[in-house]
């Protein structure tokens, strides 16, 4: 018998501290996967959000550092400019890139900085204890609107691969889901991707990767899972937002 | 003939491989308890083991190995 | 011997930035410290370097903090109010323990303020600015010559010691011309074990990070940092003396103020009046020794400074208020004239505190 299917090694031995049936696990799993597959784990850079993965530092075993809320694509842009050959990329939540850090998102990507960034959209501040995001669906209950996000009051969720898509700089903007196996195995393909871009000096890839926090939406693993093809799925469409490099093929 | 093997004391008996097995050959141990409190998900049913990795697929805790 | 060129102040820090070692500029736009980008704009990409306009002051001290991360010397300037909002960067860049250099060509504050010099962010940079228990290195300028050599001590001094050094000039200096040379070194190097380059998969991986949960080991962090800085305190405290030998008055100023105060002891000294004059090169570390020791002789400080009384507070801890200090300043972009800071030796001599 052959092993089919193992822990990659770009992972360290530490458990993660997420929460039980937390889709952040899957989603450092394909990095590190990808890591292990492109061969990159020894050039790689990472660096680690504010959030629930503000620990990720501690699970990959490339090199790590941990930036301030929001700051993440700044920070990666700083080490990437240093070193040029080596790999870099964010881990972060959409609190962190799509609120806080929404400049520092917007002006990697306009820059089209040669990085790869992995942005978890999950809905939900969870670190904090599940207050409102950039991201929480109209009408959303969280800690910071408990009588459902109102629109009218705070303003609508935002869609970030559609706006980065709007932007001439970057090379590649994708939405993919890890709800099941098949939509897992498309973020895989995705965020090597991403990654492959960046070896190949192509520039600014962004995957979104729409995930679950069962504990502050209130549900079981399943039943979060459920939420994100009845509720995310139908506002945070997936696809391929941008690819400069597949329509320039299809140019040709 | 394939083989699944949990490293059942970082389990956290969330259950999505129990959700994602096709054969319904995995399930949660409820009358257990592992190191870290929780009833960890073991195979029930080896016969019917395809070896598709659904389940490692799904696993947010990276402690499913799959051998084929 | 050297050449000596005619040169800005600002210019003058960052040509000896790029003698320094320093490759890697990320700075923002701001009033009056412009000079610094846009000299680094010209000759970075001559010369293999990065000079990047970052959207914001916040995302330009983050990516020092990656550069610097990356083992590589880094550096970012600004004035007064985009130092604020660095603060974030530079409390991350402590926490961490990694070196950077960080220039503040102040104007007057608080708020927008204005764009005329200052030296009112004494407080923010000797004391603190962002969060946490942390110290930067501060060194003040009082002439081009000097914003050359403090910056290239302050790499040196940033690397050796894994921390901030803060060039702490103001918009006079940053503006004025005056010839200076630039001595034929090469930089030194510092060894960086912990710097993010790949792990090329033959070591354990490297974390730059400032968070630490466990209570214990926060608190044995900090504690190491400050046992940093004390090794700092003791040995690298810079400052002048001027016609100290026999003084009876001691004026204190350090930047541009200094200069002033200079002039207005010589025009004392004229009229027979011992007054002397203590510069501080090193804000942090303050050089306590030297005035503690001028408090045995002297019978009376004057801190003139560009604020409404910072620096003040750092004579009187440091010379155990021994003595009167009294205060002569100016703020809001406002500078004293020599004779302003004369008549008040003048009061100090009288005993009109």
């Amino acid at each position: 018998m052959a092993i089919v299917f193992e822990k990659p090694k770009a992972l360290t031995d530490a458990p993660f501290h997420y929460c039980p049936g937390c889709p952040h696990g899957i989603i450092h799993r394909l990095v590190a996967e990808t890591m292990d597959e492109l061969g990159i784990e020894g050039k790689a850079i990472g660096v680690a959000p504010v959030g629930c993965a503000v620990m990720a530092y501690d699970y990959f075993a490339c090199d790590m550092i941990e930036a301030a809320h929001g700051r993440a694509p700044a920070v990666a842009t700083g080490i990437k400019r240093c070193r040029p050959d080596n790999i870099v990329f964010t881990y972060q939540g959409d609190g962190d890139l799509a609120s806080i850090g929404m400049a520092e998102t917007v002006h990697a990507a306009a820059r089209n900085e040669n990085i790869t960034v992995i942005f978890v959209n999950n809905a939900i501040y969870g670190m904090t204890g599940g207050q409102m995001a950039p991201t929480s669906l109209p009408g959303q209950v969280t800690q910071t609107s408990p009588y459902g996000r109102d629109v009218n009051h705070c303003g609508w969720p935002i869609r970030v691969s559609e706006m980065l898509a709007t932007l001439e700089g970057p090379e590649y903007i994708t939405r993919v889901a890890v709800n099941n196996v098949k939509n897992v195995r498309n973020a895989k393909k995705a965020i090597k991707k991403a990654f492959q871009n960046q070896i190949e000096g192509k520039g600014f890839s962004l995957v979104e990767v729409v995930s679950a926090c069962p504990t502050n939406w209130g549900m079981t693993p399943k039943q979060a899972l459920e939420w994100i093809e009845s509720d995310m799925l139908p506002y945070y469409p997936i696809g391929v937002y941008k690819d400069r490099s597949a329509k320039e093929d299809a140019a040709e | 003939m394939a083989k699944v093997t949990f490293n059942t004391d970082m389990c956290k008996g969330c259950g999505l491989c129990v959700d994602a097995c096709p054969k319904q050959c995995l399930a949660i141990a409820q009358d257990k308890l592992n190191p870290k409190g929780y009833s960890p998900a073991y195979m029930k049913d080896q016969e019917k083991c395809i070896g598709c990795a659904f389940c490692a697929t799904m696993c947010p805790d990276c402690i499913i190995t799959v051998e084929k | 011997m050297a050449e000596r060129i005619l040169m800005k102040g600002n210019e003058a820090i960052a040509e000896a930035a790029i003698r320094a070692g320093c490759r890697h500029y990320f700075g923002y736009p701001i009033t009056p410290q412009t000079e610094i980008a846009a000299y680094m704009a010209k000759k970075m990409p001559k010369i293999g370097g990065v000079f990047l306009q970052a959207e914001s002051e916040i995302a330009s001290i983050n990516m020092v903090y990656g550069a610097s991360a990356a083992g590589l010397r880094v550096m970012t300037s600004s004035s007064s109010p985009g130092i604020s909002l660095k603060a974030e960067g530079l409390s991350y860049i402590a926490g961490s323990d990694i070196p950077a250099l960080v220039v503040n060509v102040q104007r007057g504050g608080p708020g927008l303020g204005g764009i005329q010099p200052s030296q009112s962010d004494y407080f923010q940079a000797t004391k603190g600015g962002g969060h946490g228990d942390y110290r930067m290195i501060v060194l003040a300028p009082a002439s081009v010559q000097e914003m050359a050599s403090l910056t290239i001590k302050g790499f040196d001094l940033a690397d050796k010691y894994s921390m901030t050094t803060m060039i702490l000039a103001d918009g006079t200096i940053g503006q004025m011309m005056e010839p200076i040379t630039f001595e034929d070194a090469e930089p030194t190097v510092y060894e960086k074990p912990w710097a993010l380059t790949g792990t090329e998969c033959k070591r354990k991986h490297n974390v730059v990070n400032s968070l630490y949960l466990k209570p214990d080991e926060l608190e044995k962090k900090n504690f190491e940092r400050f046992e940093k800085y004390a090794e700092i305190e003791k040995n690298e405290a810079m400052w002048e003396e001027y016609m100290m030998e026999d003084a009876e008055i001691c004026v204190v100023a350090f930047g541009i103020t200094s200069r002033i105060a200079k002039n207005a002891v010589a025009e004392a000294r004229k009229a027979g009046i011992k007054v002397g004059l203590i510069r501080p090169i090193t804000l942090w570390p303050f050089p306590t020794e030297v005035l503690r020791a001028a408090a045995d002789k002297v019978k009376a400080f004057i801190s003139v400074e560009l604020s409404m009384g910072q620096m003040i507070e750092d004579v009187k801890l440091a010379t155990e208020s021994k003595k009167p200090v009294t205060l002569c300043n100016r703020a809001g972009g406002m500078i004293p004239t020599p004779d302003e800071v004369l008549s008040a030796i003048q009061k100090a001599e009288k005993g009109e505190f």
